[in-house]
């Protein structure tokens, strides 16, 4: 048996540990553009906070699209609530809340890296540290990722865990894709000029799978093969098709547990099944742009439905 | 004012339940000592043991400081002091229940009428209600001083919300992991089937009504209280849910939380929330922290609530000091354990003698509770006299006074040993079909030289306590 406000508490936990993750991983990207093409450096920063979501809020701070200013935006301001330092903040009041869930080493794992990113993220970094500041944040999701995966009962506290990461990175995924579906148009980026290939890595960093990448489609870039690698590789760990594939597990498990099918089955199942139809050229033939902002849609729609089906509230 | 050291009395040397630590200590590099000093500490910030201090912001999250000296009584003085306990326990419920139903008491004129029916703490909407298995205060914490070999008081009798008994259990996990071999050199009593013994005391006291094993759950004001901590604890440890007053609501006659599969009835509620933010509809209507309807569940017999509303009355500082009467009028024989001496300031004669004796007393509001709001006399400045005075005078009935107690004393390590600090004792008495006290309890320290203040809101400590198995 689980309180409804618990299952809310684990899953935006688990959300806020994702989005965390995911502004230092954006940032990464983005740093590595603007040190390889300094002359659109302002615009690759622009389209790392339109992935972020935080593009609104930047430009009513900060007037120039400098490292400095969007890693301070997006990793440590406390005044944007999607920053590593909220979200992290966020990840451990929920954890705080939702303590007697968890085993005492996720909840220890979280509190240290809450505790450590609080000392490293107090001050401005230094750019020359950036790159340590990024690797800290990772290393410290990772570890709680490890602890979380190495210590808990797969129980319904699991499974609502899982659908908190899987509906962030899903949205997180293909909000990346949106920002840069243009790039991947083979209209525009027919000949695959470098500075195609530049954006193209950038969009495989962003979701750390650059190198991943040439494992399975070898060394070139092809956008035909990133945006199939992002939305249908059901290997891929932060593909569409493979967070669609764990929510729709964890789902059927709550479904087959408390013996009750809700609206968000019916949801996932939609959308899954929407994944498996088509091959990615049906994709682009039907459009990427309306295909990414149908599922950005109907991913919002399920976590919804998840908060209400569940009573979360 | 020589205090009593509990380890090492001016007189006699080292005392007997010492003799074995005393022994191990004095096998112990210092440096190591310092060492391990510092690993509890670690210990206790990774995993979140911090409490919550009302208005100091920075300082939002803090650990109360921990000593690694144990405090160390016999098994002797342990049966003695458990004997006084129980005896003070059932009066307290046997007072609770005579209060709420015919007032023998006040009509036997032991004490005075006024003090119960002006006194906020009483709650006529308790006036005929008898709790499911007739138990009103089921989780004491009774706080105990010393002052010599052989004399122990009652400094207060804490029957509402007691607090702190997660440090007692996180204290002896700590130590056992900081020093395991001392531990089998020494038997202590242990103190870990707490948390058992808690939740089996509740599964007693559940209403008749209860078909099966009932539910049983810790009700918190939420994460941000300052013994969140506790409350998640305690919670976990049992195996219940944690919850909060937006998980409840009076369902179907019964109070129930709202699950991941619709709403699940609640037989057993362990509240960690205070009398006047439990229902909004029959106490503050402003209380988002309770649950609308909860009395009239509680009236109809269908819930427990531990401990119970309106059990205040009996741990009212002024009632305190009537407390050797009422453990004699209930239990037919006098009081075990004294009673410090108090000076009731609504008393003209006494609130004379207090304005003219302030800077030797401890003068401390009725209502008051963690340290707040007192005056320690010796300690203060002869302009927080006069201050406090005048507040006195204002409204007398609001204090009481008692003398400042030579508190007896035990070390505590330092950068130069062993330092004497003044300690005090809370153990936890749980009441169900009968009475347990866990051996042990919470030992809290001043730790600043001289201070009597053990508050943890106040720079107060904690040492582990061991009760000796001899």
């Amino acid at each position: 048996m689980l309180l409804g406000r618990t299952a809310n508490g684990l899953y935006w936990m688990n959300r806020y540990i994702e989005r965390a993750e995911n502004m230092a991983r954006l940032v990464d990207a983005g740093l590595r553009m603007a040190l390889t093409r300094t002359q659109n450096a302002s615009e690759e920063w622009n389209s790392v906070l339109l992935s972020a979501g935080s593009d609104v809020a930047f430009t009513q701070k900060y007037s120039d699209y400098t490292a400095a200013n969007v890693a301070d935006f997006l990793l440590r301001d406390t005044s944007n609530p999607s920053s590593t330092m909220s979200a992290i903040e966020t990840a451990r009041n929920n954890a705080r809340m939702v303590r007697t869930a968890l085993t005492r080493e996720t909840w220890e794992s979280i509190n240290e890296a809450w505790m450590s990113l609080k000392r490293m993220l107090a001050r401005p970094i230094d750019e020359r540290d950036l790159p340590t500041v990024l690797d800290a944040i990772k290393r410290e999701t990772a570890l709680i990722r490890g602890s979380f995966y190495g210590t808990m009962l797969r129980n319904e506290i699991f499974d609502f865990s899982q659908l908190g990461t899987y509906v962030e990175r899903a949205d997180n995924t293909a909000r990346i894709l949106d920002v840069k579906y243009y790039v991947l148009l083979p209209s525009i980026s027919w000949v695959g000029s470098t500075l195609d290939n530049y954006q193209w890595e950038s969009i495989l960093r962003s979701v750390s799978a650059h190198r991943s990448y040439r494992w399975v489609y070898e060394a070139d870039y092809k956008p035909t093969n990133i945006a199939d690698y992002l939305i249908l590789n059901v290997r891929m760990p932060r593909s569409l098709t493979f967070c669609y594939r764990f929510l729709a597990e964890h789902l059927k498990f709550l479904g087959d547990d408390y013996g009750a099918r809700h609206a968000c089955h019916q949801t996932v199942e939609k959308t899954q099944a929407m994944l498996r139809a088509g091959s990615i050229k049906d994709i682009f033939d039907a459009g990427l742009h309306e295909f990414l902002a149908n599922f950005i849609r109907d991913n919002t729609r399920l976590g919804d439905e998840i908060a209400q089906d569940y009573r979360f509230y | 004012m020589a205090a009593f050291d509990e380890m090492l009395p001016e007189v006699s040397g080292l005392r007997k339940p010492y003799s074995a630590y005393d022994r191990w200590l004095k096998e112990q590099d210092p440096a190591r000592l310092t060492e391990k000093m510092q690993d509890a500490e670690r210990v206790f910030r990774k995993t979140g043991i911090t409490f919550a201090v009302y208005g100091e912001q920075e300082a939002s999250e803090r650990l109360i400081p921990f000593d690694i000296v144990p405090r160390i009584i016999s098994g002797n003085e342990w049966r003695r002091l458990t004997q006084g306990i129980e005896q003070r326990v059932q009066a307290l419920n046997a007072f609770l229940d005579d209060i709420y139903h015919r007032q023998e008491i006040l009509r036997a004129g032991r004490i005075p009428k006024e003090l119960i029916a002006r006194n906020e703490a009483f709650l006529p909407e308790m006036i005929g209600v008898r709790p499911p298995a007739g138990v009103y205060t089921h989780i004491i914490g009774v706080d105990i001083v010393r002052i010599s070999e052989n004399e122990f008081y009652v400094l207060e009798d804490n029957a509402r919300t007691p607090s702190g008994v997660s440090y007692m259990l996180e204290n002896r996990e700590t130590m056992m992991q900081l020093f395991p071999e001392l531990f089998q050199q020494i038997k202590v009593r242990p103190v870990e089937n707490y948390p058992q013994l808690l939740r089996q005391s509740l599964a007693a006291v559940r209403p008749q009504s209860t078909k099966g094993a009932p539910t049983i759950a810790v009700l918190t004001p939420g994460s941000f209280n300052s013994a969140y901590f506790e409350h998640a604890f305690l919670a976990d440890q049992m195996g219940v849910q944690l919850v909060e007053g937006q998980d409840l609501r009076v369902v179907d006659g019964h109070v129930a939380m709202r699950t991941t599969e619709g709403y699940k009835q609640i037989d057993v509620l362990y509240r960690r929330v205070d009398d006047s933010f439990l229902d909004p509809l029959t106490f503050r209507p402003d209380s988002a922290l309770g649950v609308p309807g909860i009395m009239d569940v509680y009236r109809a017999g269908n819930i427990t609530i531990a401990n119970a509303p309106g059990t205040g009355i009996a741990d009212d500082k002024a009632i305190y000091s009537y407390m050797p009467e009422i453990v004699e009028f209930y239990t037919g024989r006098k009081a075990i354990l004294g009673n410090i001496p108090t000076w009731r300031c609504s008393e003209p004669d006494s609130l004379k003698y207090v304005l003219e004796h302030i800077h030797e007393l401890v003068v401390k509001e009725v209502h008051g509770s963690g340290g707040y709001g007192m005056l320690v006399g010796p300690a203060a400045t002869k302009k927080e006299c006069q201050d406090f005075s005048r507040k006195l005078q204002a409204k007398p009935s609001n204090y009481i006074a008692q003398p400042t107690l030579a508190l007896s004393t035990c070390p505590i390590l330092t950068d130069k040993g062993l330092s004497p600090r003044h300690v005090d004792l809370r153990p936890y008495v749980l009441v169900s079909d009968r009475i347990q006290i866990v051996p042990g309890g919470l030992t809290r320290v001043a730790l600043k030289e001289g201070s009597l203040v053990v508050n943890s809101s106040q720079g107060g400590g904690t040492k582990d306590t061991w009760v000796l198995d001899d």
